[in-house]
């Protein structure tokens, strides 16, 4: 099926280069000068992806991108399971997120565990005339009554916050004085900020620092006495469990997990994390901020690893490993060998029927990258990729570390971009999220979102590349991709209907 | 080690295995600052106390867990219904990313909508840059032959106007003099997704019948023998509008659906993506003006497009979510009077195989009480249908309920013996359904996937019957209209209710006896 097998680098690249100058050609000149900014093939002597990053989305391209919003209570904020997050205006925001990102977590749910409910202050034309700040304080009124057992609130803001003038600090500093200094976290995530979720991290990160942080009392004692062995997994979101098979392989090897960020996370461990002894970054994008102020803050080290697939998982766990003794070096190579019959065996049993495969991903966060190792384990190849709302940073990690000489690069990708670039290069399977899912299955070619791990998982360590393997063969060998076709119809290539 | 290359666990196994439970335990013991088991479970059971419900409906700012979404999706959902038409939300762009989403995850189907992606300078400056980029872009690239414009609570909060971008838009050339471009105001702080269904809908009869703002003649109405029909807001849309054309088709009447999304989120897997698929042609939608009469299914879908309808010389008619025989019956015998057709012996067949279902399998439905949550038009259809039933539909809530649905909802009650002990509940949640669920039990609950929780939280069985429908598959491409899709509703609800009583009599040697084979 694939194209690529049968070409050299240079063909690919000439290839690649050509269809992006036909993709640009639907564009008005303005938007086409503007898109072409964002595509490229990568040139392997080159220390980042070549593509501009970062910037606006343009109006009407079908974007698929989200906010700031989604950034924060979807992805940050969210997840944390003791608190209450607020979604701050018109129900919407709140409704269609809800439970949508399968960030698992153990607690009995509204009474000491709040992260697949809806709390909204459900904005009223009369709150968008006359401010919603009386509102909030006596919705914080009401979470106190009705849900007594939550260790803490936050006010994730959408849209109208910020444009009607709304004070959500005054109101959050007086309703946690009021109630003993409970932690009240307001955010101002206001989805019109920035230019796609990303800066909602970075707001997130930064309510953590001011409104967690800043109000702990220096002195106070650690919830558990600290051991030379503590560290904290950050970004890592837990979805479907992620967090918890990568946490076992920590412990496996010596170490002691004092937090997890945010995945199954409670406040309570935001707290702990200024004693861990190092920070392990799992999505850079996400929660590179925070770790860099701990570092400087207080002295902690932070240390990016990459989980997906056996290759990196032991690559990963030895880097981690030498911020430790001899015990924690030891301990991974322990842990590596305890799996690697599990590994040759998901290998030999998987490979065989993906080897040579190609993928092409459009993903958020650290995705585009780093699952690509987990896929060359199974003897596939990822011959385009592109970020969401990755910036330089990530572009550079994945041209340095990632992707190979001629992969196609696509930032932001638009919806017509996507689609022609996969009906060209005709991959055999195609990872990005669920408003692209359908698209492509229809066009016949198998697909994995790989934000939710389609309703599957982990992904995560060894127990998720289990997993992670079994469902790539599932969605590309699966039997209904051979039944597209009508029988008695010609055998065409498939079209593009808003082309033409 | 639990994970096995042959047998590969899942979530839902892997992590019970002993290794996993014991880290689990540590971190919360360790880590988390948990609370006192028995202080959770003192709340746990006082949060099922009439004490706490009396706090619950005390609440007067806080939403927990509402039954509704906002405008722009009930706009994004009425445009999809038109021939080779994008949605264009003006606003951020977060929104329409969470728009297209959630359609996705009910109909398992790609939904295509653009943004004209504001940010900061937006909101200071208006939008009007990113209307005209905007509109442009789009019609350049998916070249499609209508842009149906709505908005997000960013744009409406910093006033944009739309006519007046639009307008500019069009001297500035993103899109040609003659080009079709229909807009509504679907500010997220007023109603719900139904509102937005609304106005969306009523924009495009505007735009269409009166002169497409200022670009064309207002239309003059002509009347013919055609009718009009609006769907509403609806998570069954794919089965219910080709039943619904069923229904026009053996009856022989000319017809004219105002919106057709039967066929964009049904698309075939056939190696081919359609962007477009079906859908009202903009041509009829013109012509529609020109029927003798609209016919509406959801009444608190169509508040404001029904009386526009009406102003302009139509009869109009509206129901509520049919699904009972006798709402059918109703439904049928108003297209016959409108249309002068005589009913087809068929239909009198299909209606006869219905009654003939629920006679058989009443017995078992009869006096059952039943909890209903949703759209304020389905949870009518589905209480008049489970009173017709013999059923007490003791619990109807709607978050996007108003006073006139109270009302309707009661006089609905009084209507029947069943309705005696029934109460309706407008403008309400989850949380304080989750109350009701405790301190008034029923047998059963009817409610959107979110029903789970309170499946979980209480105990009462779920019959998933609205929008949305995220953990069943396809549930979406069966009728809940006319008499076979009143026929499908109740096989729902009996299937519900014979997996609960094998479900309840199953224990070996001690409930067995009733694990009966026949039913």
């Amino acid at each position: 099926m694939s194209v690529a097998k049968t070409e050299s680098v240079a063909e690919i690249k000439a290839r690649n280069k050509e269809l992006i100058n036909e993709v640009l050609k639907v564009y008005p000149e303005k938007t086409g000068k503007r898109r072409a900014k964002h595509l490229n093939v990568h040139d392997a002597s080159k220390s980042d992806c070549g593509v501009k990053s970062n910037i606006k989305s343009i109006p009407g391209v079908m974007t698929i991108r989200g906010c700031a919003y989604a950034g924060s209570k979807g992805v940050v904020w969210g997840p944390i399971k003791d608190m209450i997050h607020i979604s701050h205006g018109p129900v919407g925001c709140g409704q269609y997120s809800w439970a949508a990102r399968r960030n698992y977590y153990i607690g009995t749910t509204g009474i000491d565990t709040f992260v697949t409910m809806q709390f909204t202050s459900d904005f009223q034309e009369k709150d968008i005339v006359f401010g919603g700040d009386k509102k909030l304080a006596k919705i914080m009124d009401e979470i106190q009554e009705l849900f007594p057992l939550n260790n803490g609130i936050t006010v994730q803001s959408e849209c109208p916050i910020g444009l009607i003038g709304d004070d959500i600090e005054a109101v959050s500093k007086m309703k946690s004085k009021e109630y003993n200094g409970k932690t009240i976290v307001p955010v101002r995530c206001e989805g019109f900020r920035g230019v796609s979720q990303s800066l909602g991290h970075h707001i997130a990160n930064d309510a953590i620092r001011d409104f967690v942080f800043d109000k702990l009392d220096p002195n106070r004692p650690a919830l558990f006495e600290p051991t030379a062995y503590d560290v904290a997994i950050i970004g890592d979101y837990n979805i479907g469990g992620d967090a918890w098979s990568s946490r076992i392989l920590l412990e496996e090897m010596g170490l002691r997990v004092v937090a997890q960020w945010s995945g199954d996370g409670s406040l309570a461990e935001l707290e702990n994390t200024p004693k861990a002894k190092l920070n392990v970054l799992h999505c850079y994008r996400s929660m590179n901020y925070i770790s860099r102020h701990m570092e400087e803050k207080f002295g902690i080290p932070w240390c990016e690893y990459n989980f997906f697939g056996p290759s990196k998982i032991a690559e990963s766990l030895r880097k981690i490993a030498a911020y430790f003794d001899d015990n924690i070096k030891e301990g991974a190579e322990r842990v590596i060998a305890k799996y690697q019959p599990l590994m040759d065996a998901v290998i030999a049993k998987f490979r065989p029927r993906l080897e040579g495969k190609t993928v092409m991903l459009f993903v958020g966060g650290l995705r585009p990258r780093h699952v690509i190792g987990a896929y060359e384990d199974l003897g596939m190849e990822v011959v385009g990729t592109g970020y969401e709302f990755g910036h330089n940073d990530d572009y550079q990690r994945t041209a340095q570390h990632y992707v190979k000489d001629g992969t196609l690069i696509y930032d932001d990708v638009t919806g017509y971009e996507f689609e022609k670039f996969v009906e060209k290069i005709q991959p055999d399977l195609v990872g990005s999220g669920i408003k692209e899912k359908y698209v492509f299955q229809k066009m016949g070619v198998p697909f994995r979102q790989m934000h939710s791990w389609d309703y599957s998982g982990p992904y995560h360590g060894y127990d998720g590349f289990a997993i992670f393997a079994r469902d790539m063969d599932m969605a590309i060998n699966a039997p209904v991709w051979k039944m597209a076709k009508a029988p008695w119809k010609d055998d065409q290539q498939p079209k593009l209907m808003a082309a033409e | 080690m639990a994970q096995n290359a042959d047998h590969v666990l899942d979530h839902f196994d892997l992590f019970r295995g002993p290794e996993y439970q014991q880290m689990l335990a540590n971190k919360k013991k360790l880590f988390e600052n948990p609370r006192d088991p028995a202080e959770v479970e003192r709340v746990r059971e006082w949060a099922k106390t009439p004490e706490y419900q009396e706090l619950n409906f005390k609440r007067e700012a806080l939403t927990v867990n509402p039954a509704k979404a906002c405008q722009p999706l009930g706009a994004v959902f009425a445009a999809v219904g038109f021939e080779q038409t994008i949605p264009f939300v003006h606003g951020s762009q977060g929104c329409v990313a969470y728009y297209r989403s959630h359609f996705s995850r009910h109909f398992k189907e790609p939904t295509s909508c653009v943004s004209s992606s504001m940010t900061e300078d937006a909101a200071v400056f208006g939008g009007l840059n990113n209307m005209i980029d905007g509109l442009a872009n789009t019609y350049a690239m998916y070249k499609p032959k209508m842009i149906a414009v709505s908005t997000t609570c960013m744009a409406e909060v910093i006033g944009d106007d739309l006519n007046a971008f639009i307008k500019t838009s069009r001297e500035k050339g993103s899109i040609p003099d003659d080009y079709n471009v229909p807009f509504a105001h679907t500010p997220a702080f007023v109603g719900s997704h139904i509102t937005g269904y609304d106005n969306a809908l009523k924009g495009i009869v505007t735009y269409f019948w009166d002169g497409k703002a200022g670009l064309a003649p207002v239309l003059e109405r002509t009347p013919n023998e055609k009718i009009n029909f609006i769907g509403g807001f609806d998570g069954y849309v794919v089965g219910n509008l080709r039943e619904v054309k069923r229904i026009f088709g053996m009856m022989g009447i000319d017809f004219t659906l105002l919106g057709d999304q039967s066929d964009v989120w049904d698309t075939p897997t056939d190696g081919e993506y359609r962007m477009y698929d079906g859908g009202t042609t903009v041509e009829d939608m013109a012509a529609a003006i020109n029927a003798k009469a609209t016919i509406s299914m959801q009444e608190y879908c169509t508040e404001k497009t029904l009386p526009l309808i009406k102003e302009h010389g139509q009869e109009v008619f509206a129901f509520n979510h049919p699904i009972s025989v006798k709402a059918t019956d109703k439904f049928i015998m108003t297209l016959a009077k409108i249309s002068g057709k005589t009913i087809p012996e068929e239909l009198a067949r299909e209606r006869g195989r219905f009654v003939d279902a629920i006679a058989d399998s009443s017995a078992h439905i009869h006096g059952k009480k039943f909890a209903i949550y949703g759209d304020p038009d389905l949870c009518y259809g589905l209480a008049e249908f489970l009173l017709e039933l013999g059923a007490e539909p003791t619990t109807v809530l709607a978050t996007n309920g108003g006073k006139a649905w109270e009302k309707k909802m009661q006089a609905l009650f009084d209507s029947s013996p069943f309705g005696k002990n029934c109460k309706v509940y407008p403008g309400k949640d989850l949380w304080h359904m989750r109350s009701l669920l405790f301190t008034d039990p029923v047998d059963f609950l009817i409610g959107n996937t979110y029903g789970k929780y309170l499946e979980r939280d209480t105990g009462t069985p779920l019959i998933r019957i609205g929008f949305p429908i995220f953990d069943r598959h396809h549930k979406h491409r069966y009728p809940v209209w006319g008499y076979q899709g009143g026929l499908n509703v109740l096989v729902q609800i009996l299937d519900k209710i014979f997996d609960e009583i094998d479900a309840n009599t199953k224990v070996p040697a001690k409930t067995d006896y009733s694990f009966d084979i026949i039913r």
